[in-house]
């Protein structure tokens, strides 16, 4: 996609003309957090609420036929976008709760098991059984499963990561073994930018009969997802770093799996006959979607997907990527700019997280914020790759389609104004990228 | 706003040669604090004498962070260092004041200056309430551990 297609693709997002600190135009480097929202998503939820707002599979009357027709089809449009079927589909409040969802379904299983129920014996997680997750994970991929692991006596591992922000694959084998039960890995890391090669670690979990998760929330929205080629058990995403709504997450499960899994959040609308003493659930999503569900914003996300459609993922991918190798060039031969992350762009997406030498990030991210340009700083969630790194906080730079080459020029910039600020240029930053 | 106004001289000054950084011992207390949205910390040590209004014998801070929570922690030890708890105490309530002062009915022309000394510095912190909390964090800190450092003496 060339600048000028960008451009365009910038002007549907009503906020991206916005000023920001007395009058600065902005420059939104922080898709990796949360997207804007075009027009056309704004829209389609509003059309919702003034034509057909009612109570999703409740009521008899038209509108309520209305909104659970834009509900279950907001579902199979947002299904067909990861090759998918809506029945496989399920919706929630965000990523950390699709990811929490399957959590329990574990916790849940090996609870049930206990009282002398029955349930598939792929969730049920004993003392001496492994859980495993990556040294990259966001927290939301992270806490669910150390509390599984210290609520059932599982055991947690981890994949370490490379000098270079990989993944260390070296000992995948021992990794993942006989009593490996279940697998997460995100699928792009939000904080490296790495995208893992989740389908090789998927076939291996397999191979030991381990169910695995994948953490799609940085990749559903920036490169095409296949569910049948990825070979996941489960992805979980948000609908708000996809140019949709916040409020709406999304687990995509194997239906064989979906219908042995007990329910995470229990109450109205998630069941089959209900007495004073016990109930029975729905089947699949229902099961999973107690209580009014949030039909606008399945609206919105829905046509989030039509939006990104129109343009084609791949198209959006390859314009990221090109941003992404633009961002690094510069970034690269910047003095005093050490990349946390992969440095090549291989295998990596629209998410770059630097230090700068001597300057802490947060008062980085404040100088950029006088400049318009507004990055997230910290530890973003991903405190172990942090530490992993030898830093409390990083600054990140992710993009979307919306941004431009001129965008990167802007933040590289505003980065050496800091640098001067704070006196930390003068050394290194002569040399290198005089002339250039 | 101009980046001189938050980032004020002073503030630099002590960002780059901080005041009671290290590891105090002896002492009475120690607490450890963090701003979990950026990652800045702080350990934070007192030691105080056994007099009624105990004076502050000692303050270490160690830690990492953005300039305003290194720097804050430099003044923090400048003001209360040495001072007894009954004039230590007044200044960090009225530090908080001044942190608050952008986004309360705090009217900063009552606040103290001789109190403040260097901390008026961060008056221009203040308009940014994500910064706050780094300016804060060793004064908490601070609070928490004379606090400690009490109990531990009465007990
Ligand atoms: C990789 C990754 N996983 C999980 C999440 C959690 O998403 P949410 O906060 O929308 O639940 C995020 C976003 O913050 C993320 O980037």
């Amino acid at each position: 996609m060339a600048e000028d297609l960008a451009l365009k693709f910038k002007e549907q997002f009503p906020l991206l003309e916005r000023t920001v600190r007395g009058g600065k135009p902005l420059i939104y480097l922080d898709s990796g957090a949360t997207s804007q929202k075009p027009t056309v998503v704004l829209d389609a939820e509003r059309a919702f609420y003034e034509q057909h707002n009612s109570a999703v599979h409740r009521g008899a009357h038209q509108l309520a036929e209305e909104a659970t027709d834009a509900y279950e089809s907001a579902r199979a449009t947002i299904a067909g976008f990861i090759g998918a079927t809506p029945g496989e589909l399920v919706f929630t409040k965000n990523a950390t709760e699709s990811l929490n969802l399957v959590a329990y379904a574990f916790l849940n299983s090996t609870l049930e098991t206990e009282r002398g129920l029955e349930v598939d014996p792929r969730f049920v997680l004993r003392p001496g059984d492994e859980i495993v997750v990556t040294e990259m994970e966001h927290h939301a991929n992270l806490i669910p499963w150390q509390e599984l692991a210290a609520k059932t006596g599982a055991t947690l591992r981890w994949f370490g990561l490379t000098d270079d922000g990989r993944l260390d694959m070296s000992n995948l084998n021992d990794l993942i073994n006989e009593k490996t039960k279940v697998v997460s890995v995100v699928h792009q890391s939000n904080i490296l930018g790495t995208i893992n090669p989740v389908t090789d670690i998927a076939k291996r979990a397999h191979e030991v009969g381990a169910l695995m998760v994948v953490d799609a929330c940085q990749s559903v929205p920036h490169i095409p997802v296949d569910v049948k080629a990825l070979g996941a058990d489960f992805i979980a995403w948000s609908g708000h770093k996809m140019y949709g709504p916040m409020g709406i997450g999304c687990l995509w499960g194997r239906t064989e799996l979906l219908k042995v899994m007990p329910p995470f959040i229990t109450g109205g609308s998630m069941i089959k006959k209900v007495t004073m003493e016990s109930s029975t659930y729905a089947d699949p999503p229902q099961r999973f979607e107690a209580g009014v569900p949030m039909a606008a914003q399945a609206v919105g996300l829905a046509q989030a997907v039509d939006f990104i459609n129109e343009l084609g993922i791949e198209n959006l991918a390859a314009h990221e990527h090109e941003l992404t190798g633009y961002a690094l060039d510069k970034l690269n031969v910047m003095p005093g700019i050490r990349i946390i992350g992969p440095t090549e762009n291989v295998d990596r997406g629209a998410a770059i997280s630097f230090e700068v030498d001597g300057v802490h990030a947060h008062d980085i991210g404040q100088v950029l914020d006088d400049a318009g340009v507004a990055v997230r700083v910290g530890h973003h969630c991903a405190a172990p790759a942090c530490q992993r790194y030898g830093v409390t906080a990083t600054v990140r730079a992710s993009f979307a389609g919306y941004n431009t080459k001129a965008d990167v020029d802007a933040l590289v910039a505003a980065i050496k104004r800091a640098q001067e600020f704070f006196g930390v240029a003068g050394d290194s930053v002569e040399g290198a990228t005089d002339g250039s | 706003m101009d980046l001189e106004s938050m980032y004020q001289e002073v503030i630099l000054d002590h960002y780059r040669s901080p005041h009671g950084k290290g590891e105090l011992d002896p002492f009475d207390a120690e607490v450890f604090h963090v701003n979990p949205t950026c990652g800045d910390e702080v350990t934070l040590r007192v030691k105080l004498s056994d007099d009624a209004d105990p004076l502050v014998e000692g303050l270490g801070h160690v830690g990492q962070g953005c300039s305003i929570s290194q720097a804050s922690a430099s003044v923090l030890f400048d003001q209360v260092n040495g001072q007894p708890l009954s004039e230590a105490m007044p200044i960090v309530d009225e530090f908080s004041m001044l942190m608050y002062s952008a986004t309360s009915d705090v009217d900063i022309a009552t606040l103290d200056d001789e109190k403040l000394g260097d901390a008026i510095a961060f008056e221009g912190v203040a308009k940014y309430p994500a910064r706050i909390k780094c300016a804060l964090l060793s004064w908490m800190a601070f609070r928490e551990a004379v606090e400690t450092a009490q109990a531990s003496k009465t007990n």
